[in-house]
């Protein structure tokens, strides 16, 4: 089952005794604050966790791929998220399901 | 931004509630996030993107120092695709910056 922001919610109303309309303006704040600071071109370094990082890529040649017709991809700035240490040790030890 | 800087905003945003208090919930949501993806399930934040765990085969790395070779497991890894609305703010933050340069 995929977590969702539901879920976080309700775990902040479980965990933190925070009621269920805070808790999940609190959960829908943490989401938008960290699209703030990329869309303001500012990375986002949660440590423990990860970083969202930003990266600028050049016009480059694309295609349609229906038509196959030549068309430029623009450029743009992306994220990228590069898990922090702790993260990657404590998923590392995931050994898959059956 | 950090940690602490997105807790600072956060807590301006929610006067009622104590900064301590926004400081947990902001721990508490990332613990649970980080076990999530340690027990395997995903995590979907419309408009934001997902996590998943991607496989990465078991290899034969060497020892830099020494250059033997070490037999590496097979092993998950965290991967974040941004949602279509983190993309296009980014994106669209990124060209108003540029019209404004030129």
């Amino acid at each position: 089952m995929a977590l969702t922001k539901a879920n976080l919610a309700e775990n902040l109303f479980d965990e933190l005794g925070l009621n269920k309309r805070e808790a999940k303006e609190l959960v829908d704040l943490f989401f938008e604050e960290v699209r703030g600071s990329l869309e303001q071109g500012e990375q986002v370094k949660l440590s423990g966790f990860g970083n969202f990082d930003l990266r600028e890529k050049r016009q480059r040649p694309g295609r349609n791929p229906k038509t196959g017709e030549e068309i430029p991809i623009t450029p743009r700035r992306v994220v990228t998220f590069r898990p922090g240490q702790k993260l990657k040790t404590r998923v590392e030890g995931y050994v898959g399901r059956e | 931004m950090t940690k602490s800087e997105l807790i600072e905003v956060i807590a301006t945003q929610q006067p009622h509630l104590a900064q301590k208090d926004v400081e947990l919930a902001v721990k508490c949501i990332l613990e649970q996030m980080s076990h999530s993806l340690s027990t395997g399930d995903r995590i979907e934040i419309r408009g934001f993107g997902s996590f998943t765990l991607h496989y990465r085969s078991p290899r034969t790395g060497r020892n830099p120092k020494t250059g033997e070779p070490v037999a590496l497991p097979g092993k998950h890894v965290p991967h974040f695709k941004p949602g279509k609305e983190l993309r296009e703010r980014v994106n669209q933050g990124y060209l108003e910056e540029l019209e404004k340069s030129s």
